[in-house]
């Protein structure tokens, strides 16, 4: 209590820090220059192209000539354009069958690992490899699997188990090269959803399941209102973050197959690099870029929302 | 067991381990069949092609293309030579040094950016950090995909185009939101009262971060190091959009585009490149598993 009802000519016992410390000290300017550096680097390579590229999408721009305005015509353009449809077509299905595999395979692998099996903290680390290595460089891992005269999957197929006659000509026709992108994508994105399921698998706790088991819960009546319900809310954050970044995707299928054959594998980000880097036409492929925009939007919505509504439902049926 | 080990920001959540080890009265054999089985199939195919990519790297070519006489899953008489030709004969080692250099700088660049930000955010709590820490993370679920047209534009006029100056600005756009997400989660799990007792001892707000708060959350900047650092070693699309001359390339852009030449892949070689490409993130990441892991579910949590 003496300390707060002290005289007024209290001397303090430090010396007056300089005008510098005095500065640093002050809250309004250190928080300003605290967010400066990351706000600063964000409104300028991030806020500003985004909007520029909207600006860009509504232009005729080419590569060394800035453009006029043109209104819709790039949009009017790409309505009649049957590659762009066909890209829109891809990147959607790309998304969906992708998105389908990867939580169903990942899902699995995740509740596999939470089982006790030895040696789990090894098989941890090992099942991220594939996430952490560069997607371009085991893409052209997949690239050689998938090669028409050498695959070891068709020399497995025809020349081993004899199940086959002839080499699948995995990148050559349009579906079979569709599947191998997807097949390629799952298996790089299996780990970031096992792992990440696994963290929340592990945050359920025992006495649930016991619980369940002593009212007489099969395997799977224990999955579907135990687990699945306390999964949901970490389950709709990686799903969002799945989906957007395969609706995306540009690496895998600039460098297995760079939108071939004839134009039947191009995801919207690989047409408008096609469009708008090698082939110059900026302001198109700004259009193109700018056209993933609502499918986005709109997926993360469904994919945050959806899941989010049925956590609360289910929530509030358990009260 | 491991998990005790990691590091977290939300330590509790981590703490209990395998409900299915307490109640499981399987059997033995059935165990074998749901369990390891299906665990080996998911371990085999998922480092398959890493082991095709490797045995690849060191087959002479007349092994590689003739399955007949010589097992594709076996190296008969192995070589160094696809290695020896990429490092000395192609440019290989100065596309490793520029993408180290730039996924150097782009990292300790995010990292401090970050630092200060997530400590606004976190602790100075002015009105508002609440809606700017929203920003940032909306800035996350901004793909590169989109920005890239815009971006070259930009990295044109400010002449830096073919520079790898232009990487290292713009790969903070989607490194600085991940960590200053990570960054906000390990500053929350630090006490406040730590900070109090130091604001009373009279040390200013600098100080506090250097001597209090940047201590203790060092498994933090760590995961979030060398989170940045994987992602920026990863990147392509940038690279590929902003680089043209051959000497400033990165090693993902460099492999696919100088060393795939006309119709014959040298498949040798590129795999070659690709082990070799892999290999500092991968010895990496076998040093810090631990972190990969926590701010990968750190982040998905928050």
């Amino acid at each position: 209590m003496s300390v707060t009802t002290a005289t007024p000519g209290w001397a303090r016992p430090r010396t007056r820090p300089g005008w510098l410390a005095r500065l640093f000290d002050s809250k309004p300017f250190l928080i300003v220059a605290c967010l400066f550096p990351a706000v600063g680097l964000l409104l300028v390579f991030l806020t500003y192209p985004l909007g520029l590229g909207v600006w860009l999408a509504f232009t005729d721009t080419q590569i060394g000539r800035s453009g006029v305005w043109v209104g819709l015509e790039n949009f009017q353009d790409l309505f009649e354009d049957r590659v762009f449809w066909s890209a829109v077509f891809y990147s959607v299905f790309y998304t969906a069958a992708a998105t389908a595999l990867k939580f169903g395979l990942g899902l699995w692998l995740a509740l596999l690992l939470n089982h006790h099996v030895p040696f789990k903290s090894i098989i941890r680390a090992i099942i991220l490899l594939p996430w952490i290595v560069p997607t371009v460089l085991s893409a052209i891992a997949f690239w050689w699997i998938y090669d028409a005269q050498f695959s070891i999957i068709s020399y497995v197929l025809v020349d081993v188990l004899g199940w086959r006659d002839t080499y699948i000509d995995f990148l050559g026709t349009p579906w079979a090269a569709r599947w191998s992108l997807i097949v390629a994508n799952v298996w790089r994105g299996i780990p970031f959803v096992a792992i990440s399921l696994l963290a929340g698998l592990q945050t359920i706790s025992p006495s649930l399941y016991e619980a369940a088991l002593l009212d007489g819960a099969s395997p799977w009546q224990r999955f579907r209102h135990v687990t699945a319900p306390l999964l949901m809310p970490i389950l709709a954050v990686v799903l969002t973050f799945s989906v957007l970044f395969t609706f995306t995707d540009f690496q895998l299928v600039y460098a297995i197959t760079r939108g071939g054959p004839v134009n039947s594998t191009h995801l919207m980000a690989t047409l408008a690099f096609q469009r708008g880097i090698p082939g110059g036409h900026l302001g198109e492929g700004a259009a193109i870029a700018v056209s993933m925009i609502p499918f986005l939007i709109f997926a993360t919505l469904f994919s945050y929302f959806a899941l989010a509504r049925r956590k609360w439902q289910q929530g509030e049926s358990n009260d | 067991m491991t998990e005790a080990l990691v590091p977290s920001p939300q330590p509790s959540a981590a703490a209990i381990e395998n409900p299915g080890a307490l109640l499981s009265w399987e059997s033995r054999s059935r165990r074998v069949v749901t369990v390891y089985l299906p665990l080996a199939c998911f371990l085999f195919i998922l480092l398959f092609p890493f082991y095709w990519m490797g045995i690849t790297a060191f087959k002479p070519n007349n092994e590689m293309y003739d399955y007949d006489r010589y097992n594709p899953f076996w190296i008969h008489s192995p070589t160094l030579q696809n290695i020896s030709k990429l490092l000395f004969e192609t440019s290989y080692p100065r596309w490793i040094m520029t993408t180290m250099g730039v996924a150097i700088g782009a990292t300790v660049l995010s990292l401090v950016s970050s630092v200060l930000a997530a400590y606004a955010i976190q602790r100075l709590r002015f009105r508002g950090s609440a809606y700017v820490g929203l920003a940032i993370y909306l800035a996350y679920l901004v793909p590169p995909s989109i920005l890239f047209i815009p971006l070259a534009t930009m990295v044109y006029q400010l002449g830096l185009f073919d520079s790898p100056l232009a990487l290292v600005l713009t790969y903070p756009t989607f490194l600085i939101p991940f960590c200053t997400w990570l960054l906000i989660g390990y500053f929350k799990s630090i006490p406040y009262e730590l900070e109090e007792c130091a604001l009373i001892d009279g040390a200013t707000r600098l100080q506090i971060l250097r001597r209090i708060t940047l201590p203790l959350a060092v498994p933090g900047l760590i995961s979030a190091g060398i989170f940045a650092f994987t992602l920026s070693w990863n990147e392509f699309i940038y690279a590929l959009a902003f680089i043209s001359s051959s000497e400033n390339k990165t090693v993902p852009v460099a492999i696919l585009t100088e060393l795939v030449q006309g119709d014959v892949y040298q498949w040798g070689s590129l795999m070659a490149g690709s082990l070799l490409g892999s290999l500092p993130v991968a010895i990496f990441y076998s040093f810090f598993v631990d972190y990969y892991v926590s701010s990968l579910t750190g982040a998905v949590k928050e």
